[in-house]
C-alpha cells in the first residue's frame, strides 16, 4: 500500500479527468437526451424519425467504435477535435441515446388529465411541456437517469484507448512501471466505486429537491 | 336570451360506439344546467366537446354564437387549428373528477399560471389575481401547499379557482364531487353554488348526484342513448319524471 501512496497524484490526476469528463458527458447527454426524448414523442413525423434514427444508431453500436471513429476518422474530414472533446462528444451522444428512451417513456407516462387540464387552460405547446410535463417527468426519469450516469461513468474507461489520462489509464501506467497489477486495480475498483456512491447520492438529493411538496402530510 | 351552447344534430362515435346520436342542445347565456345520465351515456364526452378537447363526426356546435365545431361525414369544414381552438378555449372553464392539479405547483402556482402565461400577465399580477380567488374558495391559508397537502375537497376548489382565473363565460363541471368523500362534498359544493349566483356565468353541471343537480341547476336534462330524453326544471325531473327511462335512472340512483 506504500506503493498505493506513492503514486497518490498519478490516482488524484486520473480522477480529475475521470470526474471531469463524466460531468462534461453527461451534461451533453442530459441535453441531448430531452431534445431527443421530446422529438420522439412530438406530433411532428420528422421528428418523430430524425430522433428515432439517433437514438436507434448510437444505442446499437458499440460506444469504443464511436470514440474510435471520432478521434481516428474525424480529422481525415478536417474536423480535429482535442481528445477530451472527441471523449464528451462520443459518450455524450451515446449515453443521450439511451437517456432519449428514458425522457420518452417518462413523457408518455403522465397522466392524460395533466394534459386536458393544460389544455382547458389554453397552455400552448410548450408552456404545456415547460410548465406541466417536464416537471412531471423529470421526478420520473430521475432514478433511470441515475443508472445511466453510473453506466456512463463506468464507460469513462473507454477513453484510455484515446489517449485520456484517466483513471484506467492512470492504473495501466502505474502497473507498468510496478508490476503490481492486484493491489492498483483494487485500489482503482474502490475509487469508481466512491465516484459511482457519490453521483448516485447528488441523484437521489436532486430527486428530493425537485419532488419538493409531493408527500402527502408534509408542510409546504 | 341569446343561446351560450348550441349543439345541432351532432353525432360523435368513437370506432362502433354511438356516444352522441342526432344530439340537439342548448343552453342560454347565464342558464346552469344539469346533466344527469347512467355510466357510459356520453355526459364527459359532451363536455370534452364543448372545451374544444374533442371534436364531432357530424352536425354543429357553437359558442356564444360563433362556430366551434362544424362537421360533415367525418370532415371538419371548419379547420380546428390551433389557434381556433385556443380562442374558443378561452370562453370556457372545465373542472374535472379528478382535479387534476399540476402536482409540482402551489395552489397559487397553479391558479396564477394561466394568467401568467396564457394571458401574460406579469407575476405579481397574476398571483394577486390567484390569490383572490383562492380567497373566494376559502383557501386564503393554503396558498403555498402543494396539492399533495391538500384534502380532496381543498384540491377541488384550487380547481375550481384555476378555471375561473381565466374569466370564463361557460364552466363545466365533470362529476367534481364524485371523488370526494360525502364528508368534503358540501365544501365543493358552497363553492358551486356562488359561481351560480353569479348571473351571466353559463354553467354546465355532469353529475350522477342528485343533490348536487338540484343545489346548482334551474334545468335538468337527462340523457341516455346519446340522446336527451327528458329536459325540465328540477321540480318537475326530480319529482314527476315523464319519460320511462328517467324514473328507472332515479330510482337506480335513489337506491345507491
Ligand atoms: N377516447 C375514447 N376512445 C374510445 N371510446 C371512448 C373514449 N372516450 C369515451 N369513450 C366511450 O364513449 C362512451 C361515452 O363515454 P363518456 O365518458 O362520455 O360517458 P359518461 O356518460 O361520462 O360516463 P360516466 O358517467 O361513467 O363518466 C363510453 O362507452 C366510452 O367507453
Ligand atoms: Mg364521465
Amino acid at each position: 500500500m506504500a506503493l498505493i501512496w506513492e503514486y497518490r497524484f498519478d490516482f488524484l490526476a486520473g480522477v480529475w479527468w475521470t470526474v471531469k469528463l463524466s460531468v462534461l458527458s453527461a451534461l451533453l447527454a442530459l441535453v441531448l437526451a430531452i431534445v431527443a426524448g421530446v422529438a420522439r414523442s412530438s406530433k411532428l413525423r420528422v421528428l418523430r424519425i430524425a430522433s428515432g434514427v439517433y437514438v436507434e444508431f448510437f444505442r446499437g453500436t458499440s460506444a469504443l467504435v464511436q470514440l474510435f471513429w471520432l478521434f481516428y476518422v474525424l480529422p481525415y474530414l478536417g474536423i480535429d477535435l482535442t481528445p477530451l472533446q472527441c471523449a464528451t462528444l462520443g459518450l455524450g451522444l451515446c449515453f443521450g441515446a439511451y437517456g432519449a428512451e428514458v425522457v420518452r417513456s417518462c413523457i408518455q407516462a403522465v397522466p392524460q388529465g395533466q394534459l386536458d387540464a393544460a389544455a382547458a387552460l389554453n397552455f400552448s405547446y410548450f408552456q404545456t411541456l415547460r410548465i406541466v410535463i417536464l416537471p412531471e417527468a423529470l421526478i420520473m426519469m430521475m432514478p433511470l437517469f441515475s443508472n445511466l450516469l453510473i453506466e456512463l461513468i463506468k464507460a469513462t474507461s473507454l477513453v484510455s484507448l484515446i489517449t485520456i489520462p484517466d483513471l484506467t489509464f492512470q492504473a495501466k501506467s502505474i502497473i507498468t512501471k510496478t508490476y503490481s497489477s492486484g493491489n492498483v486495480l483494487l485500489v482503482t475498483l474502490a475509487i469508481y466505486l466512491v465516484i459511482s456512491l457519490i453521483a448516485a447520492s447528488f441523484m437521489r438529493r436532486m430527486e428530493k429537491v425537485l419532488s419538493r411538496g409531493r408527500q402527502t402530510g408534509q408542510p409546504a | 336570451m341569446s343561446d351560450m351552447i348550441t349543439f345541432d344534430k351532432v353525432d360523435k362515435r368513437f370506432g362502433q360506439t354511438v356516444v352522441l346520436d342526432q344530439f340537439d342542445f342548448r343552453v342560454a347565456r347565464g342558464e346552469k344546467v344539469a346533466i344527469i345520465g347512467p355510466s357510459g351515456s356520453g355526459k364527459s364526452t359532451l363536455l370534452r366537446i364543448i372545451m374544444a378537447l374533442q371534436d364531432i363526426d357530424q352536425g354543429k356546435v357553437s359558442l356564444d354564437g360563433r362556430p366551434l365545431w362544424d362537421a360533415a361525414g367525418g370532415k371538419h369544414r371548419i379547420k380546428p387549428t390551433r389557434k381556433h381552438l385556443r380562442d374558443m378555449r378561452s370562453l370556457v372553464g372545465m373542472v374535472f373528477q379528478n382535479f387534476n392539479l399540476f402536482p409540482n405547483l402551489t395552489a397559487l402556482g397553479n391558479v396564477a399560471a394561466a394568467p401568467r402565461h396564457v394571458l401574460g400577465l406579469s407575476q405579481a399580477e397574476a398571483e394577486a389575481r390567484a390569490a383572490a380567488l383562492l380567497a373566494q374558495v376559502g383557501l386564503s391559508d393554503k396558498l403555498q401547499n402543494y396539492p399533495a397537502t391538500l384534502s380532496g375537497g381543498q384540491q377541488q376548489r384550487v380547481a375550481i379557482a384555476r378555471a375561473m382565473a381565466l374569466e370564463p363565460e361557460i364552466m363545466l363541471f365533470d362529476e367534481a364531487t364524485s371523488a370526494l368523500d360525502p364528508e368534503r362534498v358540501g365544501e365543493v359544493l358552497e363553492v358551486m353554488r356562488a359561481l351560480a349566483h353569479e348571473r351571466d356565468l353559463t354553467i354546465v353541471v355532469v353529475t350522477h348526484q342528485i343533490g348536487v343537480a338540484r343545489a346548482i341547476a334551474d334545468r335538468i336534462c337527462f340523457m341516455e342513448g346519446g340522446r336527451i330524453l327528458e329536459d325540465g326544471t328540477p321540480q318537475q325531473i326530480l319529482n314527476e319524471p315523464r319519460n320511462e327511462r328517467t324514473r328507472a335512472f332515479l330510482r337506480a340512483v335513489h337506491l345507491s
